[in-house]
């Protein structure tokens, strides 16, 4: 199997709760992302099977939703915030930081396939703005000087 | 996570569990949850609909539509099963608020779906958070299996007595501004791209798998228990004549204490900038607002003097919209700050109507061109021309929330735009990263 039995049996029970086959379709691709990092060929016609649905529309369906991706990318996906309230509060100089400081542009993937880089639209940290979100974690009130430390926290994490 | 902040002035309702640890079951029994189910079994439909049309409670999704309207177009009598459906797929640039109410008080928007639930005789509800939320999704997902085994959704909920039965379940997105939209978020749950719906007819009549359904905001259905439990009267009185209640107002931009801060409808804007948020940062001059998020039209220094209210800022041509109340400073681009909105609408547009799908993308082109300094004084009145047709012209209104901010921007601000032109740079940030070649 593609993915976890664990995640397989999680998504037997969630269909339960739809009266039609596929609609946790969007979800399920999402979660089916979180465990393999990116929707693989794989991972696209598991999908298709589990939810009975030719792989064209269950890619159709991928290609409307701005979070999912059939293309690999880093372990850690810095994702930038640069919508109106983050903008205001220096968002771009954050985001020119971590561009600098990872060496890499808008949805790039550095060498050691550790960060992927994104400019993404806004992650409803508005008041607590500038914001990022690295994979899902919120890191907020951002300054140049946070983004190196929370970085580096990160590239940490796996050196353990 | 996101801090809490207080201000003197609030009127605590739906953020009164805030803080308190309100997203176990047990601390939000303490705090009398799901007494307002109890008590709306007892009433029955037609007294639910009655309290909350009392309650001038108004959607807090950005439309402003009475709640108990909504509900009581819902037909009684329906061959095909009922849905509510909580809208969380907050996404409105400047808004912020529905993330505190999932973080905080998970409880009471299920409590706000099973009310819904029974005063349209629905058994089946689904709470929508967009995907970014991923802890919030978490979060719900453990309040529902919390409210099942304590018995307050499933067969019979709330004792043996009540007969009802409700099932309800938490969904996530994957990211799209888009399905925000009612009609787009029906297709995202039935596993579809989020493209909407020609209307009507309406979701009260055929909505989510054909069913009649109910599509509120998060924060609506966060404050029906309160309604419930308070009296449609009481809310009422809280806000202004027609505005019921308190909301939300997420506080960003250019202020030294940004947040979210409940205030009755109807508070003074000026007093909101200056008193709560504290004012403008490094003391500077106001020069423009955003009364209730990206799409709404921008109101000038000179306009803040107003009640906020769905109805007096509808009189000054502007929205109340999702409560994202962004600050902008003297020193504030504004050529740039139409560009960046833009810049989100044209990234968002789903591509299914023409005027939306073209529209955008040309005036963000045009737009960044002219903030690099390449602008020719006809394209002034082009961005005009082009943003005042996408008015109307769209299956929903994402075209609308495109064209307002814009519209209003170049009528109020025209002067920047004329600063900008004959290949001059932007004279508020010369070294923009949006600079392009200048195109003469």
């Amino acid at each position: 199997m593609v993915v976890s039995e664990q995640l397989d049996k999680f998504f037997d029970q969630k269909m339960k709760n739809y009266p039609t086959q596929r609609s946790f379709l969007v979800p399920m691709l999402l979660y089916t992302q979180d465990e393999l990092g990116y929707l693989s060929d794989e991972a696209i016609t598991y999908v298709a099977g589990k939810v009975g649905l030719p792989e064209l529309e269950v890619r159709n369906v991928v290609s409307y939703y701005f979070m999912l991706t059939t293309k690999p990318r880093g372990k850690f996906n810095v994702q930038v915030c640069t919508n109106i309230s983050c903008m205001l509060r220096g968002a771009e100089e954050v985001y020119d930081h971590c561009q600098k400081t990872l060496g890499i542009g808008h949805k790039q993937t550095t060498p050691d396939g550790l960060f992927s880089l994104e400019e993404v639209e806004c992650i409803g940290a508005c008041s607590w703005a500038p914001a990022m979100q690295v994979n899902y974690d919120y890191h907020e009130k951002l300054k140049p000087e946070t983004v190196d430390k929370i970085l580096a926290g990160y590239a940490s994490k796996t050196k353990l | 996570m996101a801090d809490l902040v207080f201000h003197p002035d609030e009127v605590k309702v739906v953020s009164k569990r805030f803080g308190q640890g309100a997203a176990a079951i047990d601390r939000y029994l303490e705090l009398d949850g799901y007494k307002a189910v109890k008590k709306a079994l007892e009433m029955g439909a037609d007294k639910i609909i009655d309290e909350m049309k009392k309650s001038n409670l108004r959607g807090r999704g950005g439309a402003g539509f009475p709640a108990g309207m909504k509900w009581s177009f819902v037909p009684k009598e329906s061959p095909k099963p009922k849905y509510i459906l909580c809208n969380g797929d907050e996404s409105e640039p400047g808004t912020c608020k529905d993330r505190l109410i999932f973080e905080h008080d998970p409880h009471a928007v299920i409590e706000g779906v099973i009310i819904a639930g029974i005063a349209v005789g629905a058994h089946q509800g689904y709470i929508y958070i967009r995907g970014e939320y991923r802890y919030l999704v978490d979060i719900m997902e453990k309040a529902i299996a919390e409210a099942y085994a304590k018995g307050f959704l499933g067969k019979n909920i709330c004792g043996s007595g009540s007969g009802y039965d409700f099932e309800c379940a938490a969904h996530t997105g994957a990211g799209a501004y888009e399905v925000g939209e009612e009609s787009a978020l029906m297709e995202s749950l039935e596993g579809k791209r989020g493209i909407p719906r020609i209307r009507p007819p309406f979701p009260a009549v055929v909505g989510l798998y054909g069913g009649p359904t109910v599509i509120n905001n998060c924060e609506t259905l966060a404050s029906a228990p309160h309604v419930i439990l308070g009296g449609g009267d009481w809310y009422a009185n809280l806000g202004t004549p027609k505005n019921g209640g308190t909301r939300l107002f997420c506080l960003s931009g250019h202020v030294n204490r940004p947040g979210v801060y409940e205030l009755p409808l109807g508070y003074n804007l000026k007093k909101m900038i200056y008193d709560v948020a504290g004012g403008i940062l490094h003391g500077r001059k106001l020069k423009a607002v955003v009364p209730g998020g990206s799409s709404t039209p921008l109101l000038t220094a000179d306009e803040i003097d107003v009640a906020m209210d769905f109805d007096t800022l509808m009189k000054m041509q502007s929205f109340l919209g999702s409560g994202g109340v962004v600050v902008l400073d003297e020193e504030t681009c504004m050529v740039k700050f139409a560009q960046r909105v833009m810049r989100f609408y044209a990234h968002e547009s789903c591509g299914w109507c023409i005027p939306c799908r073209e529209g955008t993308d040309w005036l963000k082109k045009t737009l960044t061109r002219f903030h690099a300094g390449g602008g020719l004084k006809k394209d002034i009145d082009n961005i005009q021309y082009l943003a005042e047709n996408m008015l109307g012209r769209t299956f929903c209104p994402l075209g609308d929330a495109a064209a307002m901010p814009i519209i209003s921007i170049v009528k109020k601000f025209r002067s920047e735009f004329e600063d900008h032109l004959e290949g001059r740079p932007c004279p508020y940030e010369p070294a923009s990263v949006e600079q392009l070649p200048v195109m003469r």
